[in-house]
């Protein structure tokens, strides 16, 4: 164990104003080429919104997980009722939450840290009702290895098809040109 | 590929159920620029101006603006264009909210609906899935109940819904089509949607947006927020709470209501009551406002707060934004509470918060003065209020004296006789106006108010203060960092605006400056309303964020179309133009082009008439406010000027 920096959105619901801006700077930082394209449905930042009942529940994607969770638990906070799927960050099977509208394969949040590395991500860049915040904290923590997202892509291929299915259809890929 | 927009509209024949999907022209992007520009075009070009609003020949366009769906803040606008019923012009209006984008992302610039359908449906749009469903069992819900029963019907929280209500259903000439917290309201564009048969749509749609020059459409995006911030942290000072910061007038945030309750018209448009506003009306309205008011919220892609979400104990919540808030509360003499309290109810009918108060309240006072007696209105009740909710209730239904009153002030008073038209005074072109009557003419707002073709002043106006400065050195604290101006003289034009004396109203600004003024403010709201930026970001307030040095950047790394502010000054004249030429088809003529009678107490009839000439001269227009054949040519509207030659509109004389 050793200590770890992490990087934490700090989300204050009482802010949300519910623009949804940094959905839109999300999915356009992540295009390629960068800001090529804009598309909320490929945001690693969604919002959960039910405006009339004043529910505004901004979640960043999380880890990829093959298998859909049993809790299906309901909080009722300062009387507005959340599923606890709306907290849950994960992209799971059991809703189309932070999943490539086209692939289906996971998103994830990355803080912005690729080319140009962000001094914050961009969502709270973009957040000007300060709902979104920037910190890093230390906590003890094993290190881990950070997977590419080429990996958490892969790991999905490999979940839904085999490990050998994907192995073919690259060993093919490599064999076209 | 085609970058900002999508490329192809939805067209939908209801009479047919037929629904295509068809690519549109990109040369029409270029000179039109999209939203309203390309709809007054399609209106030009398919419906002939013989066609009645309830014709299954008139159509009805939804359309986003080139912008809207990319990041470019605040450009979430849906252009609603039509034929009105109350006008019998053409009608446009706006919304905000979510609608634009998302029907965008389904992969559609416009949906254009033609023809009627036997009965009451709803169109869902999800992505390249296109439904005409039943919507038989939503016939008399609320327009915000649709929305709900629509996004739990169709298990999709995130589609964006837009909807009527009865009001629209019955085809009152005021109904309005409501979309979360945003509704297009002018004109009965919700009377059009109604008498086709459309109850709602609905939209969902997962696919990109593409911009052409990616790096720096977002340095453009940057500013524009950086500059967001920097107004939000710098009101501007000598002016009124209302007009110091941006968006849409912060009638949620605000709390200080001395300008309008004091400055506007009670009732009918009739009472001014300069010693409303006191501490006790304060403390009062405070706690009304701050009671009800649940979460300031914005539109799509946009930091600032003009809507709220407002919950009434006892009622179901409902979200406002701007002037509603006080239309009811003022024209039945009440207070605050009231006036969130009715807006509920006429918000789920789906009208108009501008024209149903002034209807009620002209209707009120026809009663008042005998015109209209216990037999027109049978088991009305005593109180104001409540007499309010039972005329509310009769119009959206058309039920007797409702039937009458559902076509507007104008209408309804060619129907009552009895001298009752001397009581719908504040139309201009048939159509209620805010309920304002001032002292002196201003030159710069009796031209807006006469010319404008939204008819609708808070749709022309901006940019330009509404009144001068007392004091010199604030006026040129003003314009020091004014970088909106498009040419240095509109800051001398201020400078040497005083409110008494030679250079003040209704002589100053010169005439020739104040079609410059106007042209200016009606330039930039032309230029929103076909991007589908809001004007509450651009055109509306004082030192805005968009302006006419930045829009054209936006355009060219946006949509990739080659733009300068040449070329953008000229693209918002050719769609002003031919919007006004749409109108000048229908029918309108200078006659028609006045304020009301009482909107000014000091009349100036032989300057009003030289301002008219010479702001039609500075249009390229003739006489009658028909545009010239050159000016047409000029603008790439020749076809516009040979048709209006061939129906003898433009005499062979003129140049």
């Amino acid at each position: 164990m050793s200590k770890v920096k992490k990087k934490v959105i700090k989300i204050d619901l009482e802010k949300c104003n519910g623009c949804r801006a940094c959905e839109v700077i999300c999915s356009a930082f992540h295009a390629k080429p960068q800001y090529s394209s804009n598309n909320p449905a490929r945001s690693r930042i969604r919002i959960v919104r039910d405006p009339l009942r004043d529910i505004y529940l901004p979640v960043y994607a999380g880890e990829y997980t093959k298998a859909e969770c049993s809790g299906k638990d309901k909080y009722v906070i300062e009387g507005k009722e959340y599923s606890e799927c709306d907290f849950c960050r994960a992209s799971c099977p059991s809703r189309d939450l932070f999943k490539e509208p086209d692939s289906g394969l996971p998103l994830k949040c990355d803080m912005c840290e690729d080319d140009p590395e962000q001094k914050e991500p961009m969502c709270v860049q973009w957040c000007l009702s300060d709902c979104l915040t920037y910190e890093e904290i230390e906590e003890e923590a094993e290190e881990k290895i950070k997977l590419e997202d080429v990996e958490i892509g892969l790991e999905s291929l490999v979940d839904k098809y085999g490990f050998q299915k994907v192995m073919d259809a690259a060993a093919r890929m490599t064999k076209k040109d | 590929m085609r970058y900002a927009e999508t490329g192809y509209n939805l067209e939908i024949d209801l009479s047919r159920g037929n629904i295509e999907r068809v690519e549109t022209d990109p040369k029409w992007t270029e000179l039109y620029l999209g939203g309203l520009g390309t709809n007054a075009k399609i209106l030009w070009d398919r419906v002939p101006p013989e066609t009645e609003p309830f014709s299954p020949d008139n159509l009805l366009i939804f359309s986003t603006g080139l912008l809207c769906g990319t990041p470019a803040v605040g450009s979430n606008r849906t252009i609603v264009s039509t034929f009105s019923p109350q006008t019998q012009l053409m009608a446009y209006s706006m919304m905000g909210g979510f609608f634009a984008p998302e029907l965008k992302y389904a992969g559609y610039d416009k949906v254009i609906f033609r023809g009627k359908s036997p009965n009451l449906v709803y169109v869902w749009i999800n992505n390249a899935k296109v439904e005409i469903r039943d919507a038989s069992h939503l016939r008399g819900k609320g327009a915000v109940e649709t929305q709900e029963l629509i996004r739990k019907e169709l298990k999709d929280p995130n589609a964006q819904v837009a909807a009527i209500g009865l009001a629209g259903e019955n085809r009152v000439f005021y109904a309005s089509i409501e979309q979360g917290r945003s509704s297009a309201s002018r004109q009965g564009i919700g009377a059009v949607m109604g008498d086709k048969g459309l109850k709602a749509i609905a939209v969902r749609g997962t696919k990109d947006i593409n911009v052409a020059r990616p790096t720096e459409f977002l340095e453009l995006c940057n500013e524009v927020l950086k500059y967001i911030q920097w107004r939000n942290e710098n009101p501007i000072k000598n002016v009124e709470p209302i007009f110091q910061g941006l968006g849409s007038p912060q009638e949620m945030a605000i709390i200080d209501e001395k300008w309008h309750t004091t400055g506007f018209m009670w009732g009918n448009a009739r009472t001014r009551r300069k010693d409303f506003w006191n501490k006790e009306a304060e403390e009062q309205w405070k706690q009304t406002q701050e009671s009800v008011r649940t979460r300031l919220i914005s539109c799509y892609n946009c930091p600032m707060k003009c809507g709220a979400l407002i919950s009434v104990p006892g009622i179901s919540n409902y979200m406002m934004k701007c002037y509603t808030k006080l239309t009811y509360t003022m024209a039945a003499m009440s207070d605050l509470e009231f006036g969130f309290r009715i807006a509920q109810r006429a918000t789920e009918y789906g009208v108009d918060g501008y024209s149903t108060p002034q209807v009620i309240a002209f209707a009120l006072e026809l009663y008042e003065a005998g015109i209209l007696t216990d037999q027109d209105m049978p088991g009305m009740p005593t109180g104001t209020e409540e007499r309010f909710y039972w005329l509310l209730d009769r119009i959206v239904r058309r039920e007797g004296i409702g039937d009458v009153l559902a076509n507007g002030t104008h209408w309804a008073a060619k129907a009552i006789g009895k001298g009752a038209e001397a009581y719908a005074h504040n139309n201009i072109k048939k159509h209620e106006q805010l309920p304002l009557k001032l002292g002196m003419l201003n030159p710069v707002y009796f031209l807006m108010y006469c010319t404008g073709e939204k008819i609708n002043i808070t749709q022309i106006e901006g940019q330009f203060p509404q009144e001068p400065f007392a004091a010199k050195e604030q006026r040129e604290e003003f314009v020091k960092d004014w970088l909106q101006v498009p040419d240095e003289k509109f800051k001398q034009y201020f400078l040497d605006w005083d409110p008494r004396g030679e250079h003040s109203n209704p002589y100053y600004p010169t005439i020739q400056a104040t079609c410059e003024i106007v042209d200016w403010m009606e330039r930039m709201h032309y230029i929103d309303d076909a991007l589908g930026v809001c004007a509450g970001l651009s055109s509306f307030p004082l030192k805005p964020p968009y302006h006419m040095h930045n829009y054209p950047s936006f355009i060219s790394s946006g949509a990739g179309i080659a733009m300068d502010e040449a070329g953008l000054t000229q693209v918002a004249r050719r769609n002003r133009t031919l919007i006004r030429a749409v109108n000048i088809r229908k029918g309108m003529r200078r006659a028609d082009e006045k304020p009301p009678e009482d909107h000014w107490r000091k009349r100036f009839p032989e300057l009003e008439e030289k301002l008219l000439d010479e702001y039609y001269k500075f249009k390229g227009w003739d006489h009658q406010g028909i545009p010239t054949k050159a000016s047409l040519r000029e603008l790439d509207l020749a076809y516009v000027a040979d048709d209006l030659e061939q129906r003898g509109i433009i005499r062979n004389e003129q140049g």
